[in-house]
Order: C-alpha cells, then sequence, then structure tokens
C-alpha cells in the first residue's frame, strides 16, 4: 500500500505564540517542530504499510524552509521519502489554498491509496484540510479515526475506522483510494531509534516548487486567502484568584460559599 | 434582507427538543438576515421551535441519500442551496462534522470558512459581511476576522450567545438535492449510540465539573458534586488515557473545548493542552492537593486540598442547603 502522509511544521505550542506584522502567526521568532498530532497520522502510516510487503510512505509538508526539519523527523520515524513544497508566494495561505497546494502534489507523487492526516493543526487547529482534500481529489474521507484497519484484496481494498462521535461511536469504511485523518487516541506514536536517524539521512527528498506542482501563485498565500485577520488581541492574564488552603473542612465550607456568593448554588 | 443558512439535522433534535446550539445558531443568524433552516429529515416535530426563534423558512430536505453516508451529501445539499439562495452566510454547529461539512462547502463554493466562532456580528456599515471572532492559541488571543470571497461560511462553538425567542414564519419549502454517487462512497456501518448520563452534554452545559489524575480513576466524588450543581462531568487527557473516562469526556486540545460560566477543575494540574479546552471559561475554580500547580493560576477560587474529602464535604453542603 502506497500512502501519502500530510504534516505541518508548526510553532511549539508550549512556546509564547503570538502573530506577526501582517497578522499571521509568527513562524520565524518561536521555534517550530512537526506538529505532535501529525505524529500520530506518520505512526498509522507507518503501521498500515507494514501490513503488506510492499508499500511506501511518503511524508509531505508545505511550508517554509525550516519546515524540513518536520519532514526529517517523520523520515527518522521510518516514512521512505519526503517531499517538501516551499515557495515564498505560499505564505499566509489559508486553508483553502494550502488544501489546494496539498492536493496537487499528492496528485504529483504518482500512485497512492491513502492520504493520512492528523487530526487539527497545533496552531491554526481547524482540522478541516483533511475534508479539503478529500473534496479535492474526488475521494471519500474517513475523519477523526481512533483506530484504522483494513481489509479486503489487492482488486478492492476497504479501510475501516472506528471514531468516537459526538453522539456516538461509529465504524466507518470505504473503498480506496481514501483520504484519512486519526486522533491522538489512535496509539503513542514511535521516537526515532538511532538505526532511523541514520537511515534518514539517506533518504530522498524532494523540494517542489508552485510551479513544478502547476499551482498559479495568484491563488494562494495571504493575498488571496478568502478570509482576512482583522485583529489580534491578546486575552488579558487571568487576575489572581483567592486560594484557600482545606484545614479540617474548611476548603468545602469556603468553596461553597464561593459557589453561592457567586449564585451557582 | 438575505437569508441566513442554518443548518441543523436530526441530531438536533434531543428527546424530541431542539438542542441549544441549534437555536444559538437561529439567534445568531438574526443578526445577519433573515434565518432559513436546513433541515434533513422530517422538520415536523422541530417546526414550531424553529420558526418561535427566528426561522423565517425551514428547506426540509429528503433524508434518503444523506442517512447512512458521512458528510459529503450534506455538503451537496448545501451547496446547492447556497447556489439557489445566495446567502449572506451558512452557520454550522462547530463539532467534528459541522466542520467537515463547512470544509467541503468552502471548497465547492469557493467561500471563506471561520472554525470554532464564538461571535458573529454584522459588518459596522451593515453592507459587508459578518464579522467573526475566535479564541486561539490555547486561548491566550482572541482574533477578528472578516470575509473576502465567496459566501461566508462558518462553524459556531455552543454557548457563543442566548438563545431569543422573535417569531419568524416557519414556512415550509421542500428542497430536493442530487446527491452524487461519489458522496456515497463513504458508509457508516455501525454505530453505537453513547449511553446517556442523564447529565448535560459537556460542551453545552452551564456548569462543568472535570477529574484529571488527582481521582486516582475514582470518579464518584466529581460525578457526586457535578450532580449536587446540576453539572457536565468533564475530564483532563491524563484520565482518559488511564482508561478511567471515555474520550467523549476529554477536555483540551485534542478533545472538547468548553466555554461554560463556571469549571471546576479537581485533580487537574493545568497542562497547556487542559487550557486549550477550558480557558475561556468564565468563573473557573480549582482543587487540587499541590498548592503549585499551574492551574491555581488560572483560577478564582481555588482549594488546596484532596478532592476525595473536600468534594464529598462540599456536595454535603450543598444538599443540606437545598433542603
Amino acid at each position: 500500500m502506497n500512502i501519502v502522509v500530510c504534516v505541518k511544521y508548526v510553532p511549539d505550542s508550549t512556546a509564547d505564540r503570538r502573530f506577526s506584522e501582517d497578522l499571521t502567526v509568527d513562524r520565524a521568532g518561536v521555534d517550530g517542530l512537526l506538529s505532535e498530532l501529525d505524529e500520530y497520522a506518520v505512526e498509522q502510516a507507518l503501521q498500515l504499510k507494514a501490513l503488506g510487503e510492499h508499500g511506501t510512505v511518503t511524508v509531505l509538508t508545505v511550508g517554509p524552509e525550516q519546515a524540513a526539519d518536520a519532514v526529517r523527523k517523520a523520515l527518522q520515524m521510518g516514512c521512505d521519502k519526503g517531499v517538501h513544497v516551499v515557495d515564498d508566494a505560499i505564505a499566509g495561505s489559508d486553508a483553502l489554498s494550502t488544501s489546494l497546494v496539498l492536493a496537487e502534489a499528492v496528485r504529483k507523487v504518482a500512485a497512492w491509496d491513502v492520504v493520512m492526516c492528523g487530526m487539527a493543526s497545533t496552531d491554526g487547529s481547524m482540522g478541516v484540510v483533511p475534508a479539503m482534500l478529500a473534496e479535492r481529489l474526488g475521494v471519500p474521507a474517513l475523519t477523526l479515526g481512533s483506530s484504522v484497519e483494513v481489509s479486503g484484496d489487492a482488486g478492492a481494498t476497504t479501510l475501516r475506522i472506528r471514531r468516537d462521535g459526538d453522539t456516538a461511536t461509529e465504524t466507518i469504511e470505504a473503498t480506496l483510494p481514501v483520504v484519512a485523518s486519526v486522533t491522538d487516541q489512535s496509539g503513542e506514536a514511535r521516537y526515532p531509534s538511532f538505526k532511523g536517524i541514520m537511515a534518514a539521512k539517506k533518504k530522498p527528498v524532494e523540494t517542489w516548487s508552485l510551479a513544478d506542482l502547476g499551482v498559479d501563485a495568484e491563488l494562494v498565500g495571504l493575498s488571496a486567502a478568502a478570509t482576512v485577520v482583522a485583529s489580534t488581541r491578546q486575552r488579558p492574564p487571568r487576575s489572581a484568584g483567592q486560594v484557600v488552603i482545606d484545614v479540617g473542612g474548611s476548603g468545602a465550607q469556603a468553596l461553597v460559599e464561593f459557589l453561592s456568593a457567586k449564585k451557582f448554588i | 434582507m438575505s437569508e441566513v443558512l442554518v443548518l441543523v439535522d436530526s441530531s438536533s433534535l434531543v428527546d424530541g427538543k431542539v438542542s441549544k446550539p441549534t437555536l444559538e445558531l437561529l439567534t445568531i443568524a438574526r443578526r445577519l438576515g433573515e434565518p432559513s433552516a436546513v433541515w434533513i429529515g422530517d422538520p415536523a416535530p422541530a417546526l414550531e421551535t424553529l420558526a418561535a426563534y427566528g426561522a423565517e423558512k425551514v428547506y426540509a430536505v429528503a433524508d434518503t441519500d444523506v442517512t447512512g453516508y458521512l458528510v459529503a451529501p450534506k455538503a451537496e445539499v448545501l451547496a446547492q442551496l447556497v447556489e439557489r439562495t445566495s446567502p449572506a452566510a451558512v452557520l454550522l454547529p462547530s463539532g467534528g462534522e459541522g466542520k467537515e461539512i463547512a470544509g467541503r462547502l468552502a471548497v465547492k463554493t469557493g467561500s471563506g470558512l471561520i472554525t470554532d466562532a464564538v461571535d458573529v456580528q454584522p459588518g459596522e456599515s451593515g453592507g459587508e459581511g459578518p464579522v467573526t471572532t475566535q479564541s486561539v492559541f490555547a486561548g491566550s488571543y482572541s482574533v477578528q476576522s472578516t470575509f473576502t470571497r465567496g459566501t461566508p461560511v462558518i462553524t459556531v462553538k455552543p454557548n457563543s450567545a442566548t438563545p431569543e425567542q422573535a417569531p419568524g414564519a416557519g414556512a415550509v419549502e421542500e428542497f430536493t438535492a442530487t446527491i452524487s454517487e461519489a458522496a456515497k462512497a463513504a458508509r457508516v456501518t455501525g454505530s453505537e449510540p453513547r449511553k446517556a448520563s442523564g447529565r448535560p452534554e459537556l460542551t453545552e452545559a452551564a456548569i462543568v465539573v472535570s477529574g484529571g489524575r488527582g481521582t486516582g480513576g475514582n470518579f464518584e466524588a466529581v460525578e457526586g458534586f457535578a450532580d449536587s450543581i446540576g453539572a457536565a462531568v468533564g475530564a483532563s487527557r491524563a484520565a482518559v488515557d488511564s482508561g478511567w473516562m471515555p474520550h467523549a469526556f476529554q477536555v483540551g486540545q485534542t478533545g472538547k473545548t468548553v466555554s461554560p460560566q463556571l469549571y471546576v477543575a479537581n485533580g487537574i494540574s493545568g497542562a497547556i493542552q487542559h487550557r486549550a479546552g477550558m480557558q475561556t471559561s468564565k468563573t473557573i475554580v480549582a482543587v487540587n492537593k499541590d498548592e503549585e500547580a499551574p492551574i491555581f493560576e488560572l483560577v478564582d477560587f481555588g482549594v488546596v486540598g484532596d478532592l476525595h474529602t473536600v468534594l464529598p464535604a462540599a456536595t454535603e453542603e450543598i444538599t443540606r442547603r437545598k433542603g
């Protein structure tokens, strides 16, 4: 099975994230890394590949120069090759444009059976790119999987996922090719081994521009975005409240008094 | 005045009543134009309520080619209605399904998409599109956005507006959408409804009481306290990963985002991933044995103590006061 796993290079969510002057996410001033939630997608892609004898896992990212770090990490985890779409014109793209670039890049990765994604990025956290990608590629989307399995033969393979929906736990399936996304419930992502880190140095990484993909630069980037950020405001830090130490039941009394004063009881 | 499409489906009907998030969407839609509810299935049980909250029109969409499949058919329904009605905006609930439909709709119609809006207002001059507010970076920033292209598609979080009645005509219009075969390629082959807890729905509740690692796996004290104040029960990722609570109860970056009037965190340290899911709550209370726990930096009121003694005592006192 040939799998393309889409990953994003994001600002570290434990760092002090902020916006740049043009009101896009500041990616230069904050340390970046492979989005934690995409590691689960890499893991599931590697496990799917391991079910068969043949197959390739290609890690794909769209992002600035530094995003090569995210590709490298995925190669160290075990992906076979990397594709990095980098072009100055892409900066500031919204989900609509990002999905357009990703879709063209997936098409250029010749034969593929599954496009695997994480549930959302840890920065924009919209979680819509997998659905948009499926819409653009004209294939079914199986999203937010907490487990993934495959059945059928080479003629018609079915991917089945289980997911915890808003009101029910569902099993959903479709015949390949499909776009799938997985949550952090799908299983711990592996750490790169020393062997994996050494092997990654020899793995091929291709760098593609918009021109390589045949995407018109007018269709992407901040100037083409269908939504614009008008203003951003840092939430004022919450002023420290009252903290009491429980001594012989005093904590419960104080808690009830507080809730009562606030009219919650 | 232009129509504003509001997607509602059978899951919006809970115990025969139209869900609160749907009423919130109708209330928000009235700010932008004339609300039109798009109802997948038979709208009869919901008509009266939809009209009472301002629906001028109710599009009744036959569900034969929709139910049993995933979101793609619903996106096709909405795309065809957008083409027919040129609405001022399309509003959807901000769950996994709502966002996915919205994403497909944005691609189909070449429109701007905003997800997880916590507020939606008309543009200042009235002639422009809506202005949305989102809470980003784990709740540390709020961002206002506008639309430059297409029909604004907005998914709105629960609790983003107070439902207000304002009678609308509620005129039913049958709508037959053409659903492609491709949209039916993904199938739902099994569904186990979650057991009803009898408690409020986590994302809609006015009060949420959560438990974390500090419960040690025993949620009795947390649940008892929640019930005494009519709250929903939530859990931290640590509690879910330990298998103590199902993932559906997880509050945080990879679970539910809640913004209730009151959030009570018990035995939860307050890591950034958890804050992302509850930081915008109006009032925050914490009970934790560790006085150094970062959660105390967020609270309006905190108790340093063992949740297994503090919560039962508080529950008893609340029950006594209620008489």
